[in-house]
């Protein structure tokens, strides 16, 4: 089983760099389609000399492919280059953010899952109750309206009419090493309340929808209807034996949606002006700042990667069935 | 004669659909005595399933039981409130259906199957459980039971699977086992030992079965009584020698027109020309009338109702007293 499981493992790993590589080929590019990076630097009435030096301390004139290696080969050890905007290591401005990311990020996704679960159950048990009708009319909202309209919807009702919470920013932080957490004040969690919401209800309409579908589907199989013929209680089939057997889909969706999460926080982080990776980005798209571009582009793909890694991993661990595959490949 | 342990007395069971209100089974009644094995045989779709469910109480909606009785070892039951009728299903019926490959819930051990069946139905500790568990495969011819009962059901063959579901089937000794095409989705190879199987734990633990299955073969070699089902009424009815090798009721006859040994790879029934109704189009009078090479205008106006005829009963005009007399006239 151990020498099975590596052999998965490996083999998933090498699609992982095939990835990571075509992204590393996609930022490196923007580099070269954003003009010359040579004018980012100096300012207008730099003499052509000191250009040149700058060209030649950026390595600009050595062969394309060079480049690019030597690009990968920084960007592996953590080193993007310098900000154009900032003056500083692109390293260090995406430290400072990703806290802030992170934790708004997993907010969101243990809001959607928490919630999307216990509606999706709910409404596939009793799916002719008036309360699962509500729960498929809030899923339906939460599909259609555009995150940042959801968002200022949150902030007027919450912030501008209710004073009740703050609506931008993320409150207090305490610092432990690199990081800051927003986890340990009062001001941390009202600030996350809004935003994780916002940034998690596109999941959870959607969690709650495919653990719906999957309990119906689950309860007209037949172990569910031998479950049954052999007196099980209704808990022990509902809870017991239909919901484990939904919950493999639920790994996937908030595994592979996690990426997502991080990635659509731009929007969030825009509307409540958090301090994270995605606000960072939008404000060096806005200046085209292209060393942060490229570095959140890969930033992100590591991301998604990882995830989809881990993901197939935990399938096994829930799945019995899995492991068996993984260990003699057909 | 002794209580039977099951008694079904004229049960109607109806499906309420767009189409109007379809009658699966329109008054069939049967007894299964202690120790005895009915076999249940017709063409798919004549109601021996719907028979099968009704008995445990497990129709669901659009689904009801219209009419009629169901009595166990003397108690009646398909009136029982939903948590009684649960407690009696597992512990005094048990119930083996078709396809054991979708029977057993693929994410459980089959200890944890076992063991929660077994605690359900009685107040063993879980480690008095865990030991019934594993006597009850060895009962059922699992080798070395005491390693594979924590194997997962895919881990097993198909035979296999299937006396697991026996065994989950026995747990709590039941009066009564409705064995729903236990062979139908073997391999021929074991579908022989797994009758032996039914047979010989009939026999051990007294227990009447109840056994639909489409080849006659088995019925021949296993059932005490055989009940002949069409368009979900029992056209005959009686001890499995006479039925087989003097068949009264002329659908009866076109399926005993040749049995199948069991080492004859088929498990159809003989062709009769012309197919089951639909149940929304059953035809007047006897519904198996528009096949029928003996019917007369009678069969087209009046349903025949079982009349006893020596050691059968059988649901025919051509039995009736008026019909004999006109013929003996004639
Ligand atoms: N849930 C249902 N809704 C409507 N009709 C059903 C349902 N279940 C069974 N029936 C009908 O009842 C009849 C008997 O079915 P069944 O007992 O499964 O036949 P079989 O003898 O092959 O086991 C069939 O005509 C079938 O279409
Ligand atoms: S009642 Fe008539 S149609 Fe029906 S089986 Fe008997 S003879 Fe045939
Ligand atoms: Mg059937």
């Amino acid at each position: 089983m151990k020498t099975g499981m590596l052999a998965f493992i490996i083999r998933r790993a090498l699609q992982a760099i095939g990835v990571l590589l075509t992204v590393g080929i996609i930022a490196f590019a923007m580099f070269r389609f954003a003009g010359d990076p040579v004018n980012q630097i100096v300012s207008l009435d730099t003499p052509a000399a000191e250009r040149e030096q700058v060209r030649l301390s950026l390595g600009l004139d050595d062969p394309v492919p060079v480049q690019f290696a030597r690009y990968l080969f920084r960007a592996a050890q953590g080193d993007f280059g310098v900000s154009y905007q900032f003056r500083q290591p692109v390293s260090d401005l995406l430290a400072e953010r990703v806290p802030a990311t992170m934790e708004l990020a997993l907010c969101a996704t243990i809001f959607a899952t928490v919630f999307g679960v216990l509606m999706g159950v709910y409404s596939g048990l009793k799916r002719d109750s008036i309360l699962a009708k509500v729960f498929q009319t809030v899923s339906l909202v939460g599909i259609s309206l555009p995150t940042f309209l959801i968002g200022i919807l949150l902030i007027y009702l919450f912030s501008v009419t209710l004073g009740w919470l703050p609506s931008y920013g993320r409150g207090d932080t305490v610092r432990i090493g690199w990081w800051t957490t927003g986890f340990l004040t009062l001001s941390g969690w009202t600030a996350l309340i809004m935003p994780s919401i916002t940034l998690g209800l596109f999941q959870m309409t959607l969690i709650m929808r495919i653990v719906r579908a999957e309990m119906l589907e689950v309860l007209r199989t037949d172990y569910i209807k031998f479950a049954r013929a052999r007196g099980l209680t209704t808990r022990a089939i509902h809870f017991g034996h239909a919901l484990k057997n939904t919950l493999v889909p639920v790994i996937t969706i908030v595994g592979l949606q996690f990426g997502s999460v991080i990635a659509f926080a731009i929007i969030t982080e825009t509307v409540f002006q958090w301090p994270g990776m995605g606000l960072l980005f939008v404000q060096a798209v806005q200046n085209v700042d292209i060393p942060i571009m490229a570095a959140y582009l890969m930033l992100v793909a590591l991301i998604f990667v990882v995830i989809n890694l881990a993901v197939d991993i935990l399938y096994t661990v829930v799945d019995p069935r899995l492991r068996t595959t993984i260990r003699q490949p057909a | 004669m002794s209580q039977p342990v099951l008694s079904v007395r004229d049960l109607h069971v109806e499906f309420v659909t767009r189409r109007g209100v379809l009658k699966a089974i329109d008054g069939i009644s049967f007894d299964i005595a202690k120790g005895e094995v009915l076999g249940v045989v017709g063409e798919s779709g004549a109601g021996k399933s719907v028979t099968g469910s009704a008995v445990v109480g497990l129709i669901d909606p659009p689904g009801r039981i219209a009419g009629g009785e169901v009595i166990l070892s003397g108690m009646r039951i398909d009136n029982l409130p939903p948590e009684e009728l649960r407690r009696v299903r597992g512990k005094r019926i048990g119930m083996i259906f078709q396809d054991p490959l979708t029977s057993l819930n693929p994410l459980y051990r089959v200890s944890e199957q076992l063991v929660e069946t077994i605690r359900t139905h009685t107040n063993l500790s879980s480690s008095a459980a865990r030991k019934r568990a594993i006597d009850l495969l060895a009962e059922v011819g699992i080798p070395a039971p005491d390693r594979r009962i924590d194997s997962y059901p895919h881990e097993f063959s198909g035979g296999m699977r299937q006396r697991v579901v026996i065994a989950l089937a026995l747990c709590a000794e039941p009066e009564l086992i409705i064995a729903d095409e236990p062979t139908t989705a073997l391999d021929v190879s074991v579908q022989a030992q797994i009758i032996t199987l039914l047979k010989r734990l009939g026999r051990d633990h007294g227990t009447a079965i109840m056994l639909v299955t489409h080849d006659m073969g088995v019925i021949a070699e296993t059932a005490d009584r055989v009940a002949v089902m069409y368009a979900g009424r029992i056209a005959e009815i009686g001890p499995v020698r006479d039925v087989v090798q003097n068949p009264l009721h002329p659908y009866a006859k076109g399926l005993m027109g040749a049995i199948p040994s069991l080492e004859v790879e088929t498990d159809r029934l003989v062709q009769i020309p012309g197919s089951m109704p639909r149940l929304s189009a059953i035809p007047t009078g006897c519904a198996f009338n528009p096949r029928c090479p003996f019917a007369f205008d009678r069969c087209r106006v009046e349903r025949p109702e079982p009349i006893q005829r020596d050691l059968h009963r059988v649901a025919c005009h051509l039995y009736d007293e008026t019909t004999i007399r006109a013929e003996a006239l004639a």
